[in-house]
């Protein structure tokens, strides 16, 4: 029989047998059309005229499917598929629960307000230099990482991602870009260098890469694993990626040098990537590491928002005030994963989206403002701005009340729900640094508005007058300047006033989280199905052997 | 074997960590390169470590009849070596660009970005 053609091989044994269906091409859906769509727009740099059109359509198109995805999983629960019929952990598996579905869905809106602005902001040369194709293969990059169930497949994102964020970053080319630019470029590297390195140790330890079967196996692991050291590791590399202190320093060097809206979907989303990656790789497949790194998490938090809220009051340069909210909003993010229960981790997601939000739309009106005045960043320089556009200023001003946390607006609730998880915890001192943190935030930020915006001319002038007016915007460039400003406003505007919705999208994703029993049925459901068909196959076959030998016994009789 | 690679895994890593303390760029990037390497042997050594057998499973039977080697980990070095070839072409075009722009490969005089002496903001109305 053996090498015979007649060899029959039970290809159920390895793979999986039932077709795809709709709803799994959904969950790879925005990685296929920002891939394609940014191919597409590398083979027409001759013309660059038509990237704006096909970016955003496609990101509208990514936004869809992402909606239909997250809806998906809120019904059903969490959603898994595997590459090349191969069965996992062997394939690589994309699997998307709450979490990563409501970031992926929060960071299409974003990119796509991002793509309608900067059809403003970026002129001709940029586009011929390729900042759409850019743009769309970091989106790619962003939404692979949300959406694999793989560990390694999860480092390939992050390089595409980053590799695209160099292509971002250093467009058009000026001194302090480049200056910037080497900085991030270095460290991030560095960073998911270190993330390769632990996830080596850890295949290593248990053999296998696939998130869920990793968070089945680690939990059977003998107590002499090194876990606490592969932790250690990842908390490091994504606490990099993140820039939480004391591995910050790169992003207040490179996030104000580049075009705003290239700082504005950097500050969005990049950091928010680190962090989701954080809880993925501590709260669901380490979590004895989470708890045996707690402490030095919660100092790690504290000192995070402390460093950022006191670098946004030191700044001049409003761009690196945003810079330095940023890593004070990590720091939060990272208080809910320091503390590690079931609301502190819904606390830390429903910060991600605000986060997400409100500095991606910070950014956005500061761009609008330095048009308006010229070119002028400093906030010494800065003013009136209310005369030239009280509807930004209104926008702004919203926007400010929500990056302090103060209510109605979106701030509010994910630091209520984390001094609650705090104060439950008896974590007081965080709780002390998560308020105080809020109250230099907008002490930073009403400053930032009542120099710029309600002031009548820079400082040193005589306020009520208006020194240097600023110029207004025309008609079309109005348009695509406050659409997208708009849109994430009313948003943010939302999140404050109707949470009901995202906390129980925040609150199935933390559930998910801490009992993964659901995430791993998802990817392994259908190879046990398919187990259990095979082993009723096999014993009906043996029965009906035994039938007929029986038979044939009695006919000898 | 394992521990004579774990010996020299360990040895790349403190070559380039000592390397990328460096205040100088090309210093820094020759770190960063030796560290690459290091990653690549570290997951080599991790996906268990045995003479040249290939995985070729023989006519007739369905699983291989005796160890062999894994050929995960290469897969995965691979990539790795793809990624981090890519990464450093371009972080070299990069350090080039710096120095030609800003006239040192010295990273404290790189204060473009960050200009020392930076005016403090207002603290009055």
């Amino acid at each position: 029989m053996a090498g015979s053609p007649s060899h029959s091989v039970d290809l159920s044994q390895a793979m999986i047998m039932a077709p795809s269906t709709p709803s799994d091409w959904l969950i790879i859906s925005p990685i296929i059309i920002t891939i394609l769509a940014g191919s597409l727009m590398v083979m027409l740099r001759a013309r660059p005229a038509s990237h704006a059109y096909i970016a955003t359509i496609s990101m509208a198109l990514v936004v869809a499917c992402e909606l239909l995805l997250l809806q998906n999983v809120l019904q059903n629960g969490p959603q898994s598929m595997t590459m090349g019929r191969w069965m996992p952990p062997f394939g690589i598996s994309f699997t998307v629960d709450a979490m990563g579905a409501l970031l992926a869905a929060i960071s299409g809106i974003v990119a796509l307000a991002v793509c309608i602005y900067s059809s403003l902001d970026i002129n001709q040369t940029g586009r011929r230099l390729g900042f759409y194709p850019f743009l769309m293969l970091l989106m790619t990059g962003v939404s692979g990482s949300f959406l694999t169930g793989d560990i390694f497949n999860l480092y390939v994102w992050f390089e595409v991602m980053l590799i695209s964020s160099f292509g971002l970053i250093i467009l058009g080319g000026e001194k302090a870009q480049i200056d910037g630019a080497l900085k991030y470029a270095i460290l991030n590297l560095m960073a998911t260098t270190l993330f390769l390195v632990a996830t080596g140790l850890l295949y290593g330890v248990v053999g296998t890469l696939n998130m869920a079967d990793i968070a089945l196996k680690v939990r059977l692991l003998p107590p002499e694993a090194p876990m606490a050291t592969i932790g250690a590791l990842y908390f490091v590399a994504f606490a990099m990626k993140a820039a939480a202190f004391p591995v910050n320093f790169w992003l207040p060097a490179s996030y104000h040098t580049p075009r705003i809206v290239v700082s504005a979907v950097f500050a969005g989303l990049l950091t928010k990537v680190g962090v989701y990656a954080l809880i993925r790789t501590l709260v669901m497949i380490l979590p004895e590491s989470r708890d045996q790194l707690s402490d030095i998490m919660v100092v790690v938090a504290g000192a995070t928002m402390l460093v950022g809220t006191l670098g946004a009051l030191a700044q001049n340069d409003v761009r690196r005030i945003l810079g330095y909210l940023v890593i004070a909003g990590i720091g939060s993010m990272l208080a809910g994963v320091a503390i590690g229960t079931g609301p502190a981790i819904m606390g830390s997601i429903l910060y991600a989206v605000h986060s997400i939000l409100v500095m991606t739309a910070l950014y956005l009106a500061l761009g609008v403002l330095i048009r308006m005045s010229g070119g002028k960043y400093k906030l010494s320089e800065l003013g009136g701005g209310y005369k030239a556009s009280s509807l930004l200023s209104l926008l702004f001003l919203i926007l400010v009340f929500a990056v302090s946390g103060l209510p109605p607006f979106s701030g509010f609730w994910p630091k209520f729900v984390l001094v609650e998880a705090a104060l439950g915890e008896g974590h007081t001192w965080l709780t002390v640094i998560i308020l105080v943190s809020g109250l230099l935030t907008s002490i930073a930020m009403g400053r930032v508005w009542a120099h710029s915006f309600w002031r009548g001319g820079p400082i040193g002038t005589e306020d009520g007058r208006d020194a240097a007016p600023l110029t207004g915007l025309v008609g079309t460039v109005r348009a695509r300047a406050f659409i997208p400003i708009s849109a994430l406003t009313v948003f943010v505007v939302l999140m404050g006033v109707m949470p009901t919705p995202f906390f129980g999208m925040a609150q199935q994703g933390s559930y998910s989280l801490l009992s993964p029993q659901a995430y791993t049925k998802a990817v392994f459901g259908e190879v046990i199905r398919q187990k259990q068909e095979h082993h009723k196959k096999r014993t009906e076959e043996s029965e009906g052997k035994t039938m007929s030998d029986k038979k044939e016994e009695g006919n000898h009789q | 074997m394992e521990i004579l690679l774990a010996l020299l895994v360990g040895a790349y890593f403190g070559v380039s960590v000592y390397l990328m303390m460096s205040r100088y760029i090309i210093r820094i990037l020759i770190g960063v390169a030796i560290l690459g390497n290091g990653v690549n042997l570290l997951i080599f050594t991790s996906g268990r470590l045995t003479r040249e057998k290939p995985p070729i499973i023989p006519e007739g039977s369905m699983v291989p009849e005796v160890i062999t080697a894994n050929p995960l980990p290469q897969a995965l070095i691979l990539t790795a070596i793809v990624i981090s070839f890519s990464f450093l072409a371009f972080l070299l075009v990069l350090a080039f660009r710096t120095y030609q722009e800003l006239g040192t490969d010295n990273t404290i005089e790189m204060r473009v970005a960050e200009p020392d002496n930076e005016a403090f903001p207002p603290v009055s109305y």
